[in-house]
């Protein structure tokens, strides 16, 4: 195992010890601080900017190995934001501490920063060396309406979904569902159909959009573009379900 | 060695040579390690008579929460006609007996205190009989009285400032469970036989305080047995002989719980560790090929119903102190015997089965003695009813078991006990959250302004020093642990003395042995308030008389429930420190002092008497209950918060550390099959680290608060959830408390 440079620093925004619905199990989240997507229907908009609370790997390392008890043969640690891969040697280095002791590691991302500059990919693919599964977000499959939505372009989310694949790393790719705005019929099949080309996708969810992060907006003093905006109901979420034939994918 | 023809196809032979009903269920019990697949739905019979229950209790809470009242006999054994569901259903009652002639009628108990008794009738509008008045007053004594006379101006005055509160000086102290297993391995004749020897072999004739008391004791306790067979004999039954079969033993084990029951009114009337016991019979009766499995669910729906029944009169204080009407008639599945096998059957199932048969209920108050190593598909069952009820607590039998053995029953919410063996006195609690105040303030109450603790030196600087606090709340503590234990010891002497549980101690051994419990409350409070003065700094605020009625804490600080070892640590500090004052104290009749860290929903009244902290917690506002860290403390969520709770030592509170967690269904799991696995991951890893209690919790805060504006849904008849060491039904919460419910954390990060 390569050795770990406790030099680089993470900026955290914050720790969950409980979560259960970002990977496999029981998981410990770590949201990590910055992100340059600008999603309308981001509910952490608080960690967009900003520097959060800094931490070396090790500190982070010793505060989640308190958790292992609960993680059972499932369980794990998942790195989240923010945008981890904005991070990635520190996350580089926290996941070394976590594969020493055979801990099931997951990245949360949105793959907005994956780049094929070689140097970029020199490093990713260090990390993903160290990472037993990706948690891929797959906004929108029209680059214009993604733009708008986002801010940015989809077209090095989509490559990094065909490098993870063709690299053979588990994904399971997640897509909000925002009524009006994410739920139209030609953009869920064609992102099936992309889902389809990829050889390694264990699991599709679809993550109902839910208005509880809004506050965060107001105290933020941003403006929330989708307000009005319900979260969809059940029947929604069952046609996204089947559009994207998430049952296909049982893992 | 005595052998009954009923005890056919029963191994072993100690337990036929003396009472040892322990023996019996380690020589005849079945482990079972399968699934839920063999479960039987509810019969006619079941839905009847829980249709016609549920009718009756919409219609008590109509009525204001009392359906009828007793007004003219004082409740005993013996008092009453035999009492059914209703007339015409009889028949179908698989399991039969109520405290008095009604359902739901509650029965007049005078001996805890005859104010009491009359003030409960006054209050739903009932005027008890005045020759009752006159007896109590005139001719006879209560324990109230007995207590009253003796209390010190010095314990007068703690108990009115609520320093020390919720002691059992005005109801019955509970907490004792009879094994009333034994009606149904022995019957009755033999129980009066054993008591009879002991009678014999108590003391050697010289008459000392103890022998006396204790010769009267037993004679009490035969009678008591006596009047046992008497009462079933109202019923139709015979129970002086063993029971014959699983329908007879669930009926003998129920009388002996009834006489308990129309005896005394304590605060928690536990049932006890009965699955395993009742398996036995249970399965006897099926490999004869006599019952089916559905008849063996019937009858325990059945006996369930019946616990659902109990019910007492109460006034309007002890209900602010327990709200939503609980009378913890706590009883257990599943554990481990001492040689390592699972004690799960498939009785362990029925009985947490029977929230699905006929839906959630806070009563009996259902305990899953957990260990990681139970049989999966139990855990997975447990966790499945857990997520769909809110109606399950879990301890931890790999931390009780070294201490309590392999036969030890849950006697009030929380609290271990060995059935059959031992007996608790029940000590409420000492706040020791208004402690600290005092500590600051030289002993004056803020409140009252009354000097009620030992007027030492307040502290007078404007910030706070951690070392100086540190000395003062020492010394304050110690203080309080002393009043605290003699109030108890004066409590605990005259509940003997007057209201003594001739029912349960008879089915008690007689050379039993005593634990003395005593209490904190404002645990998290205190913890946070060091840990703001140690790592923040602390302002007082004073009012013109010197007294610092509110605090400025400038900075951050650890808090515990973080699994911050800086605040965790403070908090194990706390909890040794006051049980080593408590140890130091004589307690009545060589009992072991014990404490514990559970408040049930007193938290909300004992925060009401409880000035502002330097952890920000206002003046009036509830203290968190149990041993839950305070309101808003959690930042990194549920496992941290668990984590924070672990560090607790169960032997330096083998009374209880209750904690209650609640978890929003969206946060657990995307399904049903991942929410239990989930579930069952947590309780292991929270319970290998050797934590004690755990009530979960699932539901999301959208649904309490449409509970409490529209109670009058149906969804919302039975609609139970977990508070500290209970379960209740939320509508029956005052508003007040179920805005403290609401406003708890919810754990619900998505």
């Amino acid at each position: 195992m390569a050795e770990i440079n406790n030099e680089v620093w993470g900026y955290v925004h914050s720790l969950e010890s409980f979560g259960s619905v970002d990977g496999p199990g029981v998981r410990f989240v770590v949201f990590l601080q910055g992100c340059a997507m600008r999603c309308q229907f981001c509910h952490n908009p608080e960690t967009w900017e900003g520097r959060g609370k800094q931490w070396t790997a090790k500190d982070l390392y010793n505060k989640v190995k308190n958790y292992r008890k609960y993680w059972g043969k499932t369980g794990g640690i998942t790195v989240s934001g923010g945008e981890p891969l904005l991070q990635m040697g520190f996350v580089t280095e926290f996941f070394k501490y976590a594969k020493q002791q055979g801990i099931h590691t997951a990245i949360d991302t949105a793959g907005q920063p994956f780049s094929e500059n070689p140097q970029w990919l020199e490093r990713f693919e260090n990390l993903m060396q160290l990472t037993d599964l990706v948690l891929l977000d797959l906004k929108d499959m029209d680059e214009t309406a993604h733009k708008k939505l986002t801010g940015v372009s989809n077209k090095n989310i989509l490559k990094m979904a065909r490098w993870l694949s063709d690299h053979g790393k588990p994904m399971w790719i997640r897509h909000v569902l925002v009524p009006g705005l994410t739920d139209r019929e030609d953009d869920l099949n064609s992102m099936h159909e992309f889902i389809s080309s990829l050889k390694t996708v264990e699991r599709v969810e679809v993550l109902p959009y839910h208005t509880l992060g809004l506050f965060k907006w107001d105290n933020l003093g941003i403006d929330y573009p989708l307000k009005g905006i319900p979260s969809p109901t059940e029947e929604q979420v069952e046609r996204a379900n089947k559009l994207l034939h998430t049952d296909k994918y049982s893992k | 060695m005595i052998d009954f023809k009923q005890w056919e196809g029963f191994e072993g032979d100690i337990w036929k040579e003396e009472v040892n009903t322990r023996d019996f269920i380690q020589n005849n019990y079945k482990p079972y390690d399968g699934d839920a697949e063999f479960l039987a739905g509810p019969t006619e019979a079941t839905d009847k008579l829980w249709g016609i229950l549920q009718g009756l209790q919409k219609e008590e809470r109509a009525k204001g929460g009392v359906l009828d009242m007793d007004t003219h006999i004082v409740s005993t054994i013996t008092s009453h006609e035999p009492g059914y569901i209703s007339e015409e259903t009889k028949a179908l009652e698989k399991v039969v007996g109520l405290q008095t002639d009604k359902p739901l009628k509650r029965a007049f108990m005078p001996f805890g205190g005859i104010k009491m008794a009359e003030q409960a009738c006054a209050t739903y509008g009932y005027t008890p009989d005045p020759l009752l008045h006159k007896i109590f007053t005139d001719y006879s004594r209560t324990h109230n009285q007995g207590v009253f006379d003796a209390y010190t101006p010095e314990m007068k005055l703690v108990r009115h400032n609520k320093i020390v509160t919720g002691l059992p000086d005005t109801y019955g102290r509970g907490r004792i469970v009879g094994d009333y297993r034994r009606v149904a391995l022995y019957g009755i004749d033999f129980l009066i036989e054993e008591k009879k020897k002991d009678l014999a072999n108590c003391g050697d004739g010289t008459m000392t305080d103890d022998v006396i008391r204790l010769r009267e004791e037993i004679s009490l306790q035969i009678k008591a047995l006596n009047d046992m067979k008497i009462m079933a004999k109202s019923y139709g039954y015979d129970i002086s002989s063993p029971a014959s079969d699983a329908k007879e033993a669930v009926q003998w084990l129920y009388f002996g719980y009834l006489a308990a029951i129309k005896t005394q009114n304590g605060a928690a009337m536990s049932v006890g560790r009965v699955s395993t016991f009742l398996d036995i019979y249970i399965q006897r009766d099926l490999d004869r090929g006599i019952i089916t499995e559905s008849d063996a669910q019937e009858l325990i729906d059945h006996l369930v119903m019946k616990f659902r029944m109990v019910k007492f009169a109460r006034i309007p204080s002890y209900n602010q102190l327990f709200s939503g009407d609980p009378v913890w008639a706590t009883l257990e599945v599943a554990g481990t015997g001492v040689d390592g096998r699972s004690m799960v059957t498939k009785n362990d199932f029925r009985f947490l089965h029977t929230l699905e048969n006929m839906g959630p209920s806070p009563e009996p108050n259902l305990t899953v003695l957990y260990t990681s190593k139970l049989p999966k598909p139990f855990k997975d069952y447990a966790a499945k009813v857990s997520i769909n009820t809110s109606s399950v607590q879990y301890e931890n039998d790999d931390v009780m078991k070294p201490v309590w053995g392999d036969d030890y029953s849950i006697c009030c919410c929380v609290s271990a006990t060995q059935t059959g063996k031992e007996m608790q006195f029940f000590g409420a609690r000492a706040n020791l959250a208004k402690c600290l105040l005092y500590s600051i303030n030289g002993g004056v109450d803020l409140k009252t302004r009354e000097q009620v603790g030992p007027a030492y030196r307040p502290i007078t600087s404007e910030y706070l020093d951690y070392d100086e606090v540190i000395v003062a709340y020492d010394r304050m503590m110690d203080w309080l642990a002393g009043l605290y234990v003699n109030t108890l010891n004066l409590i605990q002497y005259m509940h003997d003395k007057y209201y003594y549980e001739a029912a349960e101690m008879a089915l008690i051994d007689t050379d039993v042995r005593r634990t003395f419990a005593t209490g904190i409350a404002g645990f998290s409070h205190v913890v946070d308030s060091l840990s703001a003065i140690k790592y923040a700094k602390v302002k007082t605020v004073r009012d013109d008389t010197g007294i610092v009625v509110d605090y400025i804490t400038e900075g951050d600080f650890p808090r515990y429930g973080n699994d911050d070892d800086r605040a965790d640590e403070i908090a194990r500090w706390l909890l040794k420190t006051f049980l080593d004052k408590v140890k130091k104290h004589h307690t009545y009749r060589d009992s072991e002092p014990t404490t514990s860290i559970l408040t049930i929903t007193s938290n909300v009244v004992y925060g009401k008497a409880t000035g502002s902290m330097p952890d920000g917690r206002k003046a009036g506002a509830p203290l968190s209950p149990g041993a839950n860290p305070s309101y808003g403390a959690e930042q990194s969520g549920l496992l941290a918060s668990l984590n924070s709770v672990a560090k607790l030592p169960y032997h330096w509170a083998l009374d209880g550390i209750s904690n209650t967690q609640t978890i929003n269904p969206d946060a657990i799991g995307h399904n049903e099959e991942e929410r239990v696995t989930n579930l069952v991951q947590v309780m292991d890893g929270y319970f290998d680290q050797g934590a004690h209690h755990l009530n979960v919790n699932v539901f999301g805060r959208d649904k309490l608060i449409d509970a409490m504006e529209h109670p009058e849904k149906e969804e919302y008849a039975n609609f139970t959830i977990r508070v500290s060491g209970y379960a209740v039904k939320f509508i029956d919460l005052t508003k007040e408390q179920q805005l403290d419910v609401i406003s708890r954390t919810c754990h619900a990060s998505l």
